[in-house]
């Protein structure tokens, strides 16, 4: 049996899936827009050969279905063709969504890992709050968004504050939830030995619980990191915000530039791959640093 | 005025409160009454919330379009019903439930068919696992341009956001069954045939359960919000954003509050099946024996 | 190649094309191969064909795993022989191979080199026709389907109608002694009950051979001893060939008329031990007889030899 190897195992089989989407993705290109280049065609009075047709189509200005190098020139176009400071740069709009989300977001962790110490160590806040917190999670949250904005707005509060109490309140729910667990996570036998030391509660939380919440806190970090970005991005909707990923979404889908949308798509879809990704490895490093290796395979 | 309205809401506060904890503390002692406080003090909590919200709101005359009180809200509800109702059927039966029958099962359909496969699964499952993080509510604006404004958008929307979760958990499940168990069907020269309906999708159930639970608020979610980028006359999120337009915020809680409602009988509904279809699961069967 | 006489065992590996990947191979003789009418059969035993074959013959096996740290070797150079009717314990400290040789001759794992035959046949073919039952070290019970439907389990995939799959989980659960418990779910049965359980899920499939891996290690010792004692007087019942992995001295030699003793790094065997005491069921008390505590101390130095406490 050959050995498994990083490379066969992971990188081959993701870069051929991602091929074949990208080749699926120029058909598909190639079949929602070529209408509309045989009607520019009439239009104009011109006639097309069938590869002109093909190429057109991969070039419009306002495709149905942009292709994928109009998305990256467009990309490039937006972020190191332009200054980071200009107001069609989407690094600036990059910028301005992921403020929002990173303030919220630590504002929503420190809240939730405080509610879930409170939640733990009193049972009365237990048995009154966390049937709330655990029904919210069915409840569509984000529909309150633009609400928030709004009502915010009108007291005087606009601009980055409120895209980040979105944010704040979506990352709160996973964190708690998840914190929650975590800090109920150790064994009864764990319990019992901390008893014959005779600790007090906030021994047991700082030498076993909090310790033993990690993963779990970082789990839900990854989730509270995601549906954070997405408020932040939602947030940016309805009052018509002309800054932030949502904005320029919102904008393109407005004035029918389907590339500028596609091109703020992907921009998000990068940080929030980047989000993700950087509390993936901050949770790695905190596990080696806590003592923990990486599970050997067995034969 | 003013300090009558104090003291309202300081006793309030305090005396359900006290209620509270009474009865954690009664659940505690006497085992018979702990069903009844368990069930009992949540709900004297949201009670709580909800009368300190009226007094706040009424007694100190916070203008409507900031909060109003529950009971206008509940007045400007039950004006408008036939179009709350409207809503709820173009919003939830239309786009939420097709989306989501969809997307299920083209994810439960895929994880089959990458199951077979250990080179499609490496292949799949990483971006599929990238995939659920990435803010898809994003291609709301695009399906509106591809699909119109009506409900199909909405449900493309939904079909694209609960696919993944579907693919990894479902892809899940079906690994869960243990070694033992598989060798077990091998010793039985079973085919694959057997091994999936006898082992592998029983087992596969509490995971598939637990991404048709996540699935039923994502859906949700995302034809609200889908509805925010454009939808004809009427949806639970169209409504949302025109009445605020419109400064009608009491409406806007009102259709805040059946969205609430929604969500948590669509997830009630799912949670009572999985509770009959893994009645064996451990995490089901808590406390039987 | 030249053709061996007619009538020896011979492996199909020496002759004629093996394709393993293929899972096809020349039958050893045709008058003593499984799927050969019986008419067949009794003409060949009439020609002198001995009809008591061994019922695994194993000769220089070994077996090498790659992992990621090199190649171990689990299992080198075994050579045994089990015939019809036996019971054979093998005991040795983990990493002896013991599981893995259990494994190997149910088709579970592939050896690297040397030659394997389960009732005459290949071991793939042998599980393919269902030639033994299975238990593992723990029950295994499918939590989603009551008792009746678990020991029903091979049962279906085999293609057996209701009504007599009802017949055989009814026999048994009872040789078992587990009736009335058919319409209970695994969990609400104790762990001794759900491994007993486990057993008649094994035994419905009704094979000649019956492979157990330390199926009664996660017991306490009274439970244990009753399932021993049960385990006997059903083999003396049944007549089956029982092979038993275990890690109990006592175990190993109350049970079994041959012991197979192994060491690990790399597995094999260090000693076959031939019991002397009474084939068929014993009773427990033989355990304190003297001749129990010979074969048990030879057991013991066997183990103590292959198996140093410093590695």
């Amino acid at each position: 049996m050959k050995k498994p190897s990083f490379m066969r195992e992971s990188v081959v089989p993701v870069l051929t899936v991602l091929a074949v989407l990208v080749a699926l993705w120029y058909v598909a290109a190639l079949f929602m827009n070529h209408s509309m280049v045989i009607a520019e065609a009439e239009l104009k009075g011109l006639a097309f050969t069938p590869s002109e047709i093909w190429l057109r189509s991969w070039a419009l200005d306002k495709p149905l279905l942009p292709a994928p190098h109009q998305v990256i020139a467009e990309l490039w176009r937006s972020t190191a063709g332009l200054s980071v400071t200009s107001k069609r740069s989407l690094v600036y709009h990059g910028w301005v969504t992921l403020s929002a989300t990173l303030l919220g977001f630590l504002l929503g962790t420190l809240l939730g890992i405080l509610l879930a110490i409170g939640i733990v160590h009193q049972k009365v806040m237990d048995k009154s709050l966390m049937p709330w917190i655990i029904a919210s999670q069915t409840v569509p949250i984000l529909a309150v968004a633009p609400m928030l904005i709004v009502v915010l707005n009108a007291i005087g509060i606009s601009g980055l504050l409120p895209k980040a109490l979105i944010s704040t309140y979506l990352s709160f729910f996973p964190v708690v939830v998840g914190m929650v667990k975590g800090l109920r996570s150790p064994e009864a036998i764990h319990l019992d030995l901390m008893r014959t030391y005779n600790a007090d509660d906030f021994q047991v939380f700082t030498k076993l619980r909090w310790p033993a919440s990690v993963p779990f806190l970082f789990a839900s970090l990854k989730v509270g990191i995601a549906i954070s970005l997405i408020g932040a991005i939602v947030g940016e909707l309805p009052t018509g915000a002309v800054a932030g990923l949502g904005a320029r979404l919102l904008s393109g889908s407005y004035y029918g530039q389907t590339i500028q949308i596609w091109a703020a798509l992907f921009a998000a879809a990068f940080l929030a791959g980047l989000l993700v990704l950087v509390v993936g490895w901050s949770e790695r490093l905190v596990m080696r640093l806590m003592g923990s290796r990486p599970e050997r395979r067995t034969a | 005025m003013l300090p009558l309205l104090l003291i309202a809401i300081l006793l309030v506060a305090l005396g359900i409160s006290w209620l509270c904890v009474y009865l954690v503390h009664l659940g505690e002692k006497v085992p018979a009454a702990r069903r009844f406080s368990d069930l009992a003090v949540p709900l004297l909590f949201g009670v709580m919330l909800i009368a300190e919200w009226e007094l706040v709101t009424r007694g100190f005359g916070v203008p409507e379009i900031l909060l109003p009180a529950p009971s206008v809200i509940l007045s400007a509800a039950a004006n408008a019903l036939p179009t709350l109702w409207e809503d709820v059927v173009q919003t939830f039966f239309k786009s939420v439930l097709s989306g989501y029958i969809v997307g299920c099962g083209l994810g439960f359909l895929a994880a089959l068919v990458i199951n077979r496969s250990g080179f499609l699964k490496r292949g799949l499952l990483p971006l599929g696992n990238f995939v659920s993080a990435l803010p898809i509510v994003g291609v709301a604006p695009i399906a509106v341009m591809w699909f119109g404004f009506d409900w199909q958008s909405k449900a493309a929307v939904i079909v694209l956001m609960t696919f993944f979760p579907m693919l990894v958990n479902t892809e899940a499940g079906l690994t869960a069954a243990g070694h033992m168990e598989r060798d077990l069907m091998r010793t039985y020269a079973a085919t694959w045939g057997d091994e999936m309906r006898r082992l592998r999708l029983p087992a596969a159930w509490p995971f598939v359960f637990n991404a048709l639970k996540i699935n039923s608020t994502l859906a949700l979610i995302g034809a609200i919000v889908a509805e925010f980028f454009g939808a004809p006359t009427y949806g639970v999120g169209f409504r949302i954003s025109t009445e605020m337009g419109r400064m009608n915020t009491a409406m806007v809680w009102a259709e805040i509050g059946v969205a609430a409602i929604l969500g948590s009988v669509f997830y009630g509904v799912i949670a009572l099946f999985e509770r009959r279809v893994t009645f064996w699961h451990p995490s089901v069967r808590k406390g039987q024996r | 190649m030249a053709r061996p006489a007619e009538g020896t065992l011979v492996s199909e590996f020496e002759w004629g094309e093996v394709d393993r990947a293929a899972g096809t191979s020349a039958p050893v003789s045709i008058f003593t191969h499984p799927t050969t009418p019986k008419s067949l059969q009794l003409f060949g035993r009439m020609l002198g064909v001995p009809a008591s074959m061994n019922v695994i013959d194993i000769e220089t096996l070994s077996l090498t795993f790659e992992t990621g740290d090199g190649p171990v070797q689990a299992l080198s150079n075994i050579d045994l022989k089990i015939a019809k009717g036996d019971f054979v314990s093998f005991i040795g400290p983990s990493g002896c191979g013991k599981t893995t040789l259990l494994r190997v001759i149910a088709d579970l794992e592939q050896p690297t080199g040397g030659t394997i035959s389960v009732n005459g046949t290949t071991p793939e073919l042998a599980r393919l026709d269902r030639a033994y039952g299975y238990v593992f070290q723990a029950p295994a019970l499918y939590p989603w389907r009551t008792i009746a439907r678990n020991v029903a389990l091979p049962l279906e995939i085999m293609g057996l109608t209701r009504a007599q799959q009802e017949e055989r989980i009814a026999r048994n659960l009872a040789l078992v002694n587990l009736t009335g418990f058919e319409k209970k779910y695994p969990w609400q049965l104790s762990g001794g009950m759900q491994q007993r359980a486990s057993i008649a899920r094994a035994l419905a499939v009704e094979p000649d051979l019956l492979l157990m891996d330390e199926p009664f290690g996660a017991l306490d010792e009274i439970v244990r001893d009753h399932l021993n004692e049960q385990l006997l007087q059903l083999w003396a019942k049944t007549k089956k060939t029982v092979v038993f992995v275990t890690h109990s001295i006592p175990e190993a030699v109350y049970l079994s008329t041959k012991i197979v003793v192994m060491s690990p790094r790399p597995g094999r065997i260090h000693d076959i031990v031939e019991s002397d005491l009474p084939r068929g069921p014993r009773p427990l008390d033989i355990r304190e007889t003297p001749e129990f505590l010979k074969l048990a101390q030879r057991v013991r130095d066997g183990l103590r030899a292959g198996h140093s406490y410093d590695d």
